[in-house]
């Protein structure tokens, strides 16, 4: 006598395969994520550079490059991601190329934003 | 950190984003049941990731990212539900999987089965349905789900083993109820 558990098991397995397929992520969200962290990084990094030549040394200067580094952290950057999505999803049907500059400058105000309260 | 080093880092940072968005946009759609939340979730997860990268790979003694970067979705999904104090109640959205490679004449034919896995999938514990997305959608081996989950390896494979024989009489006992 034969043992139908295996087969099964494996038909099964082959069934959860088929149910659990990749996802792929919408082409707006890869657009929005890549933007969002090279803004994001780029924006730290300059800020660095152009504070640390000429104002590190002054202790009142400091909060100014603190927050510049806060912007690369999860809760800055969080935080300008819902904004410019709340943006985003106000301008969505104003098409994909508008829509991408639109993404890259807000992202940049509002972390600029978040410089400043600093 | 000098230019050289941080322009490296941020190279495998997008090595590491290219390879694997994936993936946790599948886990976090699977985990959270929508595409809206799963696009925050991943938006999340790659930030975190971002923040925390230099250590990781570090750490990580030449060894995948992967179950690292999918860890930190599954910690960001445990507190998506703690914070909302909300649970998976519906079906994945009825639009489904964006991309699915199945054609058309057997997707029809298997629609109603695979629909039931779902659902059924949906009923398990965290722990068992997180391990089957991983090794499903993800097709991640025991030894990275065992990473991503903080567990053995014998205990993941457990875990897998003991997930799919409770779906399995989940998805049998809807089948008879039918």
């Amino acid at each position: 006598m034969t043992d139908p558990m295996p087969g099964d098991a494996i038909d099964f397995e082959q069934l959860l395969r088929r149910a659990l397929v990749p996802v792929e992520p919408p082409e707006e969200l890869s657009h929005r994520l890549e933007t969002a962290l090279v803004e994001l990084t780029e924006l730290a990094a300059d800020e660095l550079e152009s504070w640390e030549l000429s104002a590190m040394r002054d202790p009142r200067n400091w909060a100014r490059p603190v927050a510049a580094v806060a912007v690369g952290t999860a809760a800055g950057a969080a935080l300008v991601l819902l904004r410019v999505r709340q943006r985003a999803q106000r301008n969505k049907s104003h098409g994909v190329r508008g829509f991408a500059a639109r993404t890259a400058r807000d992202v940049t105000d509002e972390a600029r934003k978040l410089l400043r309260r600093d | 950190m000098d230019d050289e080093r941080k322009a490296e880092l941020d190279r495998d940072f997008s090595e590491l984003y290219r390879a694997h968005l994936r993936d946790v946009y599948s886990y976090a759609y699977y985990r959270i049941g929508n595409h809206h939340d799963a696009e925050d979730l991943t938006e999340q997860t790659f930030l975190q990731a971002y923040r925390h990268f230099e250590r990781a790979q570090r750490e990580s003694d030449g060894r995948p990212l992967r179950p690292w970067l999918i860890r930190i979705a599954h910690n960001l999904a445990a507190n998506y539900y703690r914070d909302r104090a909300r649970k998976p109640t519906a079906a994945l959205d009825d639009a489904g999987p964006i991309s699915a490679p199945h054609d058309t004449e057997k997707l029809v034919e298997g629609r109603d089965e695979l629909q039931r896995i779902l659902a059924g999938v949906d009923q398990l514990p965290d722990d068992r349905r997180e391990a089957l997305i991983m090794r499903f959608a993800l097709g991640m081996d025991n030894r990275e789900i065992a990473r991503a989950l903080g567990r053995s390896d014998g205990a993941t494979k457990v875990l897998i083993h003991r997930a799919i024989r409770q779906l399995e009489e989940i998805v049998k006992t809807q089948e008879a109820a039918a």
